[in-house]
């Protein structure tokens, strides 16, 4: 009985990293502009689809180098076209003009990539391991690219943290996210810093888009699926990265304990038509979840004046 | 020129108050709905009907509700596709269950229960707003059409899961061609439209906008919260949901939940933002533009003479309306409806601005 479960558990849990890995781009381009960017699944696709098809004609390494220069460029095209002529608008006024990036790069980047669902191949073998055979009958079973997933997802945040904390960008990225104007104010160009975390948000969705295609293969989907990422920002707070990763683990194995646990319940009270209430979970926990807690687990407290 | 108001005096509150005070206004719209009813079908064919005139019709009325909320109380909802999916299948049940219920009561039912879920899913709006309050919509969209997909009950045990209707009539008198659907939306469609208009020139839309533009100082001055922002999720969601149960029964005839799904949600909130948020004509301007760009765009290789293919086409209309957007939000927040102010104000001063 605890096998399964711990299986079950355990695949939750990597679900909850790839949710978390498109959870962190939001949160860098949350905590740096205050644009709540609904375009991240967007990118993620984007950029799957990028790596995806340069990856037929170009070793994949070269792919990804090319994919990093198409966020850059479109990271720029973004600050110059959208947010600069936007720039004291509403919060919720940017938040509407994200959404028209969404659409226009879900567009853009079918019409240029075209819309099949492509394969991305990390050359990670396939077959399941299985471990601590030991302590369970038949061992527990283990995707590697769940594995690989994870270490990427540890990897990106050891090294933003490590760009945060250390590099001159990176502090004057955490100043402009403590306060715009006291940051414009020692000389800080508002328009190079909301440059560089666009760009960093594109590179994070590229390894994101990677993970995904590679497990899911790279199409529309992908697209939607990142909406996901929404309730954990809910859980973890819009503006924390332990947040995004802390409540991408609590959705991801949440939804599956979930579909495992009480679905079958559901299904025979309400005599349902099969299960799938992973589609709604992980939103309707936020939802609860924000009535007694709206800033998250690790948001900072919103204090209002008039 | 077109617009001359000099020699309209209003001598009472009552014309001052009117929802047209300029005669001009009054005859244009007089006028238009006349020819709505009166013209329209004389030459309208089943394609401008079934494509057009309905779909725009239908839409125009969700995205008053929208608009209402989202325009007029600034409360972002994203759950709009689940809402319509609650009357449509609110008002499929009550006729296949109670048969005889006459047509508008039908439509009435599905708006009412639109409400109930919309104001129990408004309740997170007293403690949260903005972004929070869009995914909390959000989580409404995906549990209502997980909840039309799944439980048996509202799809009366269809094995397919898709549902129809045939056969309407309204006090004996059919509902099932083209024109006569277009009549009855119509009709509907002016009603509600006049409705929303005069509530939100009234206490109510003042709440709804006093509450929009500083939450925090509407309260500081006498107005409910709980009071302003549950009644504009009850108001929109009925519009919503009479909007669905009229997608379903006059434009689709029979449907499955895929037919409300998220896409429908974002289809309507694009309406008001190019047709103009906080505005009832924006709704209308914005709900033909979004229901005609499609039929423009594929009808444009043709005019072209560059084969595309229908997928290419519709990465095409992503982008359209994607760009859309973002231009609408910089170039004229306020849509289409305040071009068309400007148009006015221009009209009146020409041909002598000076």
């Amino acid at each position: 009985m605890l096998g399964p479960f711990l299986e079950t558990l355990i695949g939750g849990l990597f679900t909850g990293v790839l949710y978390a890995l498109v959870a962190l781009g939001f949160v860098l381009i949350f905590k740096a502009s205050g644009v709540f960017n609904f375009a991240q699944g967007a990118m993620v696709l984007f950029a799957a689809l990028s790596v995806a098809r340069l990856a037929e004609v170009m070793p994949l390494v070269l792919a990804v180098g090319f994919a990093i220069v198409i966020m850059v460029v479109l990271a720029y095209a973004i600050e110059r076209l959208v947010l600069r002529p936007l720039v004291n608008q509403e919060g919720i006024i940017l938040f509407m003009a994200t959404l028209g990036i969404a659409y226009f790069l879900d567009g853009l980047g079918q019409t240029i990539w075209g819309s099949d669902i492509y394969k991305i191949n990390l050359g990670i073998p396939k077959d399941p391991m299985f471990v601590l055979e030991q302590v369970f009958p038949g061992g527990l079973l283990i995707d590697r690219e769940e594995v690989a997933a994870a270490a990427v997802c540890a990897l990106l945040v050891a090294g933003l943290a490590v760009f945060f904390q250390v590099t001159r960008t990176g502090r004057a990225l955490r100043a402009v996210a403590d306060d715009h104007q006291a940051a414009q104010s020692v000389g800080i160009p508002l328009n190079y810093i909301w440059l560089i975390v666009w760009a960093v948000s594109g590179v994070v969705a590229i390894a994101a888009g990677m993970v995904w295609g590679s497990k899911l293969g790279v199409q529309f989907s992908i697209s939607l699926v990142a909406l996901k990422a929404l309730p954990v920002l809910i859980l973890g707070g819009f503006t924390s990265i332990p947040g995004a990763i802390v409540g991408g683990l609590i959705i991801g194995a949440g939804e599956k304990i979930a579909e495992v646990m009480l679905g079958p319940y559901l299904i025979r009270w309400f005599d349902l038509a099969g299960g799938g209430i992973e589609n709604w979970f992980a939103y309707v926990l936020a939802l609860i979840f924000l009535l007694f807690r709206p800033q998250g687990l690790f948001g900072e407290r919103i204090i209002e004046r008039i | 020129m077109f617009y001359r108001e000099a020699g309209q005096f209003k001598t009472s509150y009552q014309s001052d108050q009117a929802i047209f005070p300029i005669a001009q206004d009054r005859w244009f719209v007089w006028g238009l709905v006349a020819f709505a009813f009166l013209v329209v079908p004389l030459f309208a064919n089943q394609y401008l009907y079934a494509e057009v005139l309905i779909p725009v019709l239908i839409l125009s009325i969700a995205a008053i509700g929208l608009n209402i909320l989202t325009g007029y109380c600034g409360q972002l909802s994203l759950g709009t596709g689940g809402f319509m999916a609650v009357g449509a299948y609110a008002a499929y049940n009550l006729l296949l269950r109670v048969p005889e219920t006459n047509l508008l009561v039908v439509f009435l039912f599905g708006g009412a229960m639109a409400m109930l879920v919309g104001v129990l899913f408004g309740i997170p709006s007293l403690r949260i707003k903005g972004f929070y309050l869009a995914v909390a919509t959000l989580a409404a969209q995906f549990f209502l059409e997980w909840a039309f997909a799944r439980v048996k009950w509202f799809t009366n045990y269809a094995p397919s899961g898709s549902v129809a209707v045939a056969n309407l009539d309204l006090f004996g008198i059919p509902i099932q061609t083209p024109m006569q659907k277009y009549l009855f939306v119509l009709a509907l469609a002016v009603v509600l439209a006049l409705a929303a208009k005069n509530l939100v020139r009234g206490r109510l839309g003042r709440m709804w906008m006093a509450t929009r533009d500083m939450d925090i100082a509407a309260e500081i001055i006498g107005i409910r919260p709980l009071h302003a922002k549950l009644s504009a999720f009850a108001v929109s969601s009925f519009y919503v949901g009479v909007a669905g149960a009229l997608w379903a029964f006059l434009r689709l005839g029979s449907w499955e939940p895929l037919a409300f799904d998220i896409n429908r949600s974002f289809q309507i909130l694009f309406m008001i933002i190019i047709g103009g948020l906080g505005s009832i004509l924006g709704s209308f301007l914005g709900a033909a533009f979004i229901v005609l760009v499609p039929i423009f765009l594929n009808q444009l290789p043709g005019w072209l003479g560059v084969p595309m293919s229908t997928a290419l086409i519709s990465h095409l209309e992503f982008m359209t309306f994607g760009a859309m957007i973002v231009f609408f939000l910089i170039v004229e927040p306020h849509g289409l409806a305040r071009l068309w102010a400007i148009a006015k104000e221009k009209l009146r001063l020409w041909p002598f601005p000076y």
